[in-house]
């Protein structure tokens, strides 16, 4: 499946690998250097088992081990999305939950219409009006880049992370509390609510103990959507502040045709998308025991 | 009970219609500044109209750039691309996703299975990250290269919602009937099943529409759309991105006028369904 993927949207690994208006020759030499001349099966095999080996090439340009510059880019990538993750998690939850309580009262009917706008809100912007504001005009934080020295110096590293965290909690932020704001609407029209206000819980009470499990099965599924979207949407906000993160590293493959950090950027991204649904599917069920049985049988 | 039924039911008609009827102003305007653009701009757009990062004024609305363009006159340009990316992503999206859908829905457990997997893993990408892609495997950018890229990672999800949508239709009685009683298979396509998801479908165009436009910028923004002179919005702010602290303005009209167009398109979006879907308690 992967592989198809990688094969299809590329085109040919080597007709990116050179300049345009190369020779037939040179692009004989092209091919070779990367396989794509042997035929599928046995680039499929190739690719396998280079992958079983975790062996994801070199890059053409820098000729460093495609593996380990991106593990030395993850150690800014990951952070900046789970702290971003968290972070929309610790805005989106409370507020989807009063938007919907609350929807007859004006704030929340004001949640509602600011979350309306936050998704239609590029992420890009977002992150040029915060630098404007906290970083230029207010010189709280750094505009952008990253220590040198990395997490050796922790806190100049949490400084330079704290605006791009914050752009894109902003953003999912957004679109995550009108998914909360859906599901509790949902709780809050369901039966045994209902049925629990008349067996004597108060409405707080009643909403904590059923109404946060049962609401939680979707919103999960979406967590895991965003956490996945997040940290494949860095590649705008590390562009935004010159992190040099994966996803910059995605940028400068693509700008310098650097097939096989591209392929390995795309790999580990894919990958990433794989665990992170996975896991959502296991919290799934952790939490709503009916769908234990129900989707035994499913991936 | 009559009676009662009737009172809710006038009041979210009236809501519907007046999102409906805002998101149509919205995009009123950008449709207006855009096709302006076609024959006539305050400046020509890529002539140092002014002093460079001048302030507004009467001459210059809303300022001039690094280089001394008029900046209103970027702006509708942004506009007409936008519109521009927007509808041929959704036209190409449109084309790619509703045929895969119906094959899809029509196609053999197996191959429907595998289709379904694939369409699965594409849509866990970003739009953005899919366009990107295809724009880095084609030679060179250019504007047509971003609304074809946009349209192909939308058809992803398109092609999903059609399934999806197909597959609940052809479980319908009277699609067995159509069949008994003779129709062929293109004509059921035709006559059943795409009329009865046009609805639920063209509610999602908009919504993709809002999605190209934002994407488009954000490709601009990485300096993988359109190459000047072409004004998008997304390069235009990644230009004034730098002189953010001498001539805010500049980082910020343009993303208001994005931000309109797709709330507009979102609204949009709302109405058309509150239309299409009486079930959700709003107007025929």
């Amino acid at each position: 499946m992967l592989f198809v993927l990688l094969r299809l949207l590329p085109g040919d690994p080597a007709s990116a690998l050179i300049s345009v208006g190369a020779d037939a020759s040179q692009i004989e030499a092209a091919r070779e250097a990367v396989g794509s001349n042997l035929p599928l099966a046995q680039q499929f095999v190739r690719f396998v088992s280079d992958l079983a080996r975790f062996d994801l090439g070199n890059s053409f340009v820098s000729r460093v081990p495609v593996l380990d510059e991106i593990s030395a880019r993850l150690t800014i990538t990951i952070p900046l999305t789970l702290f971003a993750f968290l972070l929309s998690i610790v805005i989106a939850v409370p507020l989807g939950i009063i938007a919907a309580v609350r929807a007859d009262r004006w704030y929340g009917a004001a949640i509602s219409t600011v979350s309306q706008l936050g998704i239609a809100i590029p992420v890009f912007w977002v992150g040029i009006l915060l630098v404007s504001a906290f970083a230029i005009n207010l010189r709280l934080f750094p505009s952008g880049g990253f220590p040198l020295r990395g997490w050796a110096d922790a806190g100049e590293a949490l400084r330079a992370l704290a605006l791009p965290v914050l752009t894109i909690a902003i953003v999912m932020s957004a679109s995550l509390l009108r998914y909360v704001r859906a599901a509790t609407q949902d709780v809050l029209g369901s039966d045994y609510l209902r049925t629990a206000r008349a067996l004597g819980a108060s409405f707080p009470e009643a909403l904590i103990r059923h109404g946060i499990r049962n609401g939680s099965v979707p919103v999960i599924s979406i967590l895991g959507i965003e956490l996945a979207t997040t940290f494949l949407g860095a590649v705008v906000v590390e562009r935004v502040f010159a992190l040099p993160g994966l996803g910059s590293m995605l940028l400068l493959g693509i700008e310098q045709r650097d097939y096989p950090n591209v392929q390995g950027v795309l790999f580990i991204s894919t990958l990433f998308v794989l665990l992170v649904g996975f896991a959502a599917d296991l919290v799934q069920r952790l939490v709503d025991p009916r769908l234990r049985d129900r989707m035994g049988g499913r991936p | 009970m009559t009676t009662i039924a009737d009172i809710p039911q006038a009041k979210p008609s009236r809501r519907g219609s007046l999102t409906l009827r805002v998101g149509l102003a919205l995009l009123g305007i950008h449709l207006v500044l855009g096709l302006l653009t076609v024959f006539w701009t305050p400046y020509d757009p890529a002539a140092m109209a002014g002093g460079r990062l001048s302030p507004p004024s009467l001459a210059h609305w809303a300022g001039t750039d690094r280089l001394g363009r008029d900046l209103m006159t970027q702006i509708m340009i942004g506009s007409r691309i936008a519109l521009m990316v927007g509808a041929g992503a959704v036209v190409i999206g449109a084309l790619i996703g509703v045929t895969l859908g119906l094959l899809a829905a029509f196609a053999t457990r197996f191959l429907d299975d595998v289709l379904a997997a694939a369409l699965d893993i594409l849509i866990a990408f970003p739009t953005l990250l899919l366009a990107m892609l295809v724009v880095a495997a084609s030679e060179s950018a250019s504007l047509g290269t971003a609304i074809v890229a946009l349209g192909i990672a939308l058809s992803a999800i398109v092609a999903r919602l059609t399934r999806i949508l197909a597959k609940r239709v052809l479980a319908q009685d009277y699609i067995t009937a159509a069949r008994t009683s003779g129709t062929s298979w293109p004509m059921v396509v035709f006559k059943h099943i795409l009329p009865n998801i046009w609805p639920t479908l063209s509610v999602n165009f908009a919504l993709q529409f809002g999605l190209a436009v934002i994407a488009e910028a954000s490709l601009s923004y990485l300096g993988l759309g359109a190459p000047p002179p072409n004004a998008s919005w997304g390069r235009l702010l990644q230009e004034a991105q730098g002189t953010v602290y001498t001539a805010p303005l500049g980082a910020i009209l343009p993303g208001i006028a994005l931000v309109i167009l797709v709330i507009g398109m979102n609204f949009l979006a709302d109405g058309l369904r509150d239309r299409a879907d009486p079930m959700r308690g709003a107007a025929r």
